[in-house]
């Protein structure tokens, strides 16, 4: 039916499942950039935070579990506490993470880590790899 | 010689920083009839004013000039303050040293050399201004609307409440415009057709109200008070008094022609009502179409007819009203569709306007308000609707926002959410749009709740595969290509000037700007004015407009009329041309020059009608004996203002 970004249909499975994880509406996302401009490692990203939510509205989930976004952001809050429409967009992000890492995707291995260096590790790289807010 | 005081402004620093405005005092008070100087920070406030007032008793003053800002502004209020203490208004002359000197100049000695060059031209002006008289002409108490939409039959009600009678002329056999085709009106989704219905019987039945339908105004000479418009009434051949609406002339009638109540996506019959809440309520046969006649080829509908109420040998009637005030409502239409060969319109059916998607949402619509698509009558499970279609495209179409379609378009998405509520809609903006009251909200609650998807960019083409129709389009927000696979396309047509509004704002002198709306007054101090004296502008004539807009500057325009309505006559500035009797040649150069129709010859000799004259110099300048003149701006004045300012 669509060629192009919109592929899989608008609301899909995978975007049900993010808004699930997530509870929060993507479509009340209406672009104004806020998130992505008090994001500090936007610049690190692949695709803006703003856009992860554009792509969200397009049901194309896929491409943003492709991102390194997802493992970039550290959910600092920045943008859920600018955001004026109420969104919480690192849950977003996390929700996201969320469904790789139940996949077995991930960038980090917890058991692998030798515990003698784990005291060196920043815990907001932990974070990144993995999740702040849910179970 | 006249005692005159001059009074310099410093316009708080405006003035002051690049004027020396106490060396101008200084060296202006030995100059030839100054009997009086005086500077002071604000002229135009209380005590400026007061201070003018007080030097004309103290020192007999009979001429002021206010060096101060452009006479456009506080021209009035110096008048008005000497017109207190029994001066002429017309012995006041403003001296303009502040947009004509001090805020284009920065050098302090040279903008003060100039400032009192202008301050002696306007003495001299002065010297030999003559006290005037407003020119006052009689008042006729009716007032002409042109157009029957929302915008005027609202006017016409508020003026015909206000008690004055009300002309109201409307080119199609019914009122009710582009209004009574809405299904459904932003942001409230109530029904068009029932919030103005009733206005449209009211305006029907008014006593004050006299509706010509099916009419077209020709011209309308005279001048603001005293206008005489004429009146083409085109024959609607079914006499209403004798007709039952029956309906029995619609079925004998052979001929079949596109609906334009719905757009074209049905059909109606050359004898027609057209559409069921019409007011009039009427028959009328459409003779462009008709075949009657002829009556040799046809004349099924009177033979139809059992109470003999078609007449074909009824005439076009000219009938000539006069009114002293024209409220020019006419309203708009769509940018011609054909333009936008891109989106394939009229190509494939599939792909509709705005208006005619309106058509198919309304319950009176050509499928009775279910959602179908042309082609094939299924419901159509998804729409891409094109919004700025022909609007917003200098290079190639209209330069300006139509204003009104980020808003309607939504209101589409919705209403066939409605509808077809598994159907998806998606929406390619460039901006949206939507500074109205509640008009944000509106679009937020369709957003986040509804499911309404918005695509950023401009769709490149549309073309059909199959039963559907492919959107080719680009989402800039994400840099993704965007192309969709749809039921269904519709367009946010451009607005433009209604048909022959533009005709007729030229055969009225009024001005219209590149797109054809009409030009106010002043874009925001006079918006309901025409320059032209006497005409007043409401709705989508004057720019691109939403039903309350409409609906506000309609009461706007009728509360001006009532406003002049309300005088017993007509007063009118008295600086207009005059001529000399002894030196007119009657050559009549003037008479083809002059603008305004101001110009006649009677006896050999051009005089001039002081009510038309607008003052505008066009026929002094060409008079080629000097005969024609400008009170208080004659040869003389004009020749001592150069002279002074040479030295």
């Amino acid at each position: 039916m669509f060629r192009g970004i919109i592929k899989n249909g608008i609301r899909n499975e995978l975007l049900l499942k993010v808004e699930e994880i997530s509870g929060q509406n993507v479509f009340n996302c209406y672009q104004c950039g806020n998130c992505s401009s008090g994001c500090p490692v936007v610049e690190y990203m692949d695709i803006t935070p703003n856009q992860v939510l554009r792509l969200s509205q397009y049901g194309a989930s896929e491409e943003i579990l492709d991102s390194e976004t997802i493992w970039v952001c550290s959910t600092c809050l920045q943008c859920s506490s600018r955001c004026p429409k109420g969104i919480d967009v690192a849950r977003i992000m996390e929700a996201y993470r969320t469904i790789n890492l139940r996949s077995g995707i991930g960038k980090i291995n917890p058991r692998k880590i030798d515990v003698s260096a784990a005291n060196d590790i920043p815990p907001i790289l932990l974070v990144s790899a993995m999740r702040k807010l849910t179970g | 010689m006249k005692k005159i005081g001059v009074f310099i402004c410093h316009c708080g620093v405006n003035i002051k920083d690049t004027v020396d405005v106490e060396r101008l005092t200084e060296e202006l008070a030995d100059y030839p009839g100054v009997v009086y100087l005086e500077n002071y920070m604000f002229m135009c406030s209380d005590p400026g004013q007061n201070l003018i007032k007080k030097a004309i008793a103290e020192h007999k003053l009979d001429g002021i000039v206010v060096a101060a800002c452009s006479p456009t502004l506080h021209e009035s209020t110096f008048q008005n303050a000497i017109e207190e203490v029994d001066i002429n208004k017309y012995q006041m002359e403003i001296a303009n040293i502040r947009e004509q000197c001090s805020w284009v100049h920065n050098v302090k000695e040279d903008a003060t050399l100039k400032a009192k060059l202008i301050i002696k031209s306007a003495i001299e002006k002065l010297r030999l201004n003559e006290s005037l008289i407003p020119v006052s002409a009689p008042l006729t108490k009716r007032v002409l609307i042109i157009g029957g939409g929302i915008t005027g039959i609202q006017a016409a009600l508020d003026i015909a409440d206000g008690g004055y009678e009300v002309i109201l002329v409307e080119k199609k056999p019914s009122i009710g415009g582009h209004m009574i085709q809405l299904s459904e009106t932003f942001p409230t989704l109530d029904c068009s057709q029932c919030i103005l219905t009733p206005k449209m019987v009211q305006a029907g039945k008014n006593k004050n109200i006299t509706l010509y339908a099916n009419s077209e105004v020709e011209s309308i000479e005279g001048f603001m008070g005293n206008f005489t418009a004429k009146i083409i009434r085109k024959p609607q051949y079914v006499d209403p008094d004798k007709c039952t609406m029956c309906d029995d002339c619609t079925s004998a009638c052979p001929v079949v022609v596109p609906d334009e109540y719905n757009e074209g996506l049905s059909f109606r019959k050359a004898i027609y009502v057209p559409f069921p809440q019409a007011i009039p309520s009427s028959y009328t046969i459409d003779m462009e179409h008709c075949l009657g006649f002829e009556p040799i080829a046809c004349g099924e509908c009177r033979e139809a007819c059992e109470p003999d109420a078609i007449n074909y040998d009824v005439k076009t009637e000219e009938i000539s009203e006069k009114i002293g005030a024209v409220i020019i409502a006419t309203g708009y239409d769509l940018y011609p569709v054909e333009n936008m060969a891109e989106y394939g319109y009229g190509k494939y059916p599939d792909v509709l306007i705005g208006l005619q998607f309106e058509r198919i949402l309304s319950a009176t619509g050509p499928t009775g308000g279910v959602m179908l698509r042309p082609s094939d009558g299924t419901v159509p499970k998804n729409i891409v609707f094109i919004q700025c279609s022909g609007s917003r495209d200098p290079e190639r179409h209209l330069s300006h926002c139509s204003k009104i379609c980020c808003m309607y378009t939504l209101k589409h998405a919705k209403l066939y959410k409605h509808k077809v509520p598994d159907g998806q809609s998606y929406i390619f903006y460039i901006d949206i749009r939507s500074g109205g009251k509640r008009y944000e909200e509106f679009i937020q609650q369709a957003v986040s709740e509804e499911g309404i998807i918005y695509i950023r960019g401009k769709v490149a083409k549309v073309y059909k595969e199959g039963d559907k129709m492919i959107v080719h389009g680009m989402d800039t927000l994400t840099g993704k290509k965007m192309e969709i696979e749809t039921d269904l396309v519709v367009l946010s047509q451009g607005i433009v000037p209604s048909e022959g509004a533009r005709q007729l704002a030229k055969s009225l002198k009024l001005s219209t700007d590149e797109a054809g709306f009409l030009i106010e007054a002043h874009p925001k101090l006079r918006p309901l004015e025409s320059l032209q004296s006497g005409f007043y502008l409401a709705g989508a004539a004057q720019g691109p407009k939403d039903i309350p807009d409409a609906v506000a500057q309609a009461s706007g325009a009728a509360a001006k009329v009532l406003a002049l309505m309300a005088n017993d006559e007509i007063s009118h500035e008295p600086v207009i041309a005059y001529v000399d009797d002894n030196k007119c040649s009657g050559c009549g150069i003037c008479i083809g020059i002059c603008p305004y129709g101001a110009r006649v010859l009677e006896n050999g000799i051009a005089i001039v009608n002081d009510v038309l004259c607008e003052g505008c110099g066009a026929c002094i300048s060409a008079c080629p004996s000097g005969a024609s003149q400008q009170r208080n701006l004659t040869d003389d004045q004009i020749n001592n203002m150069i002279k002074v300012i040479l030295g």
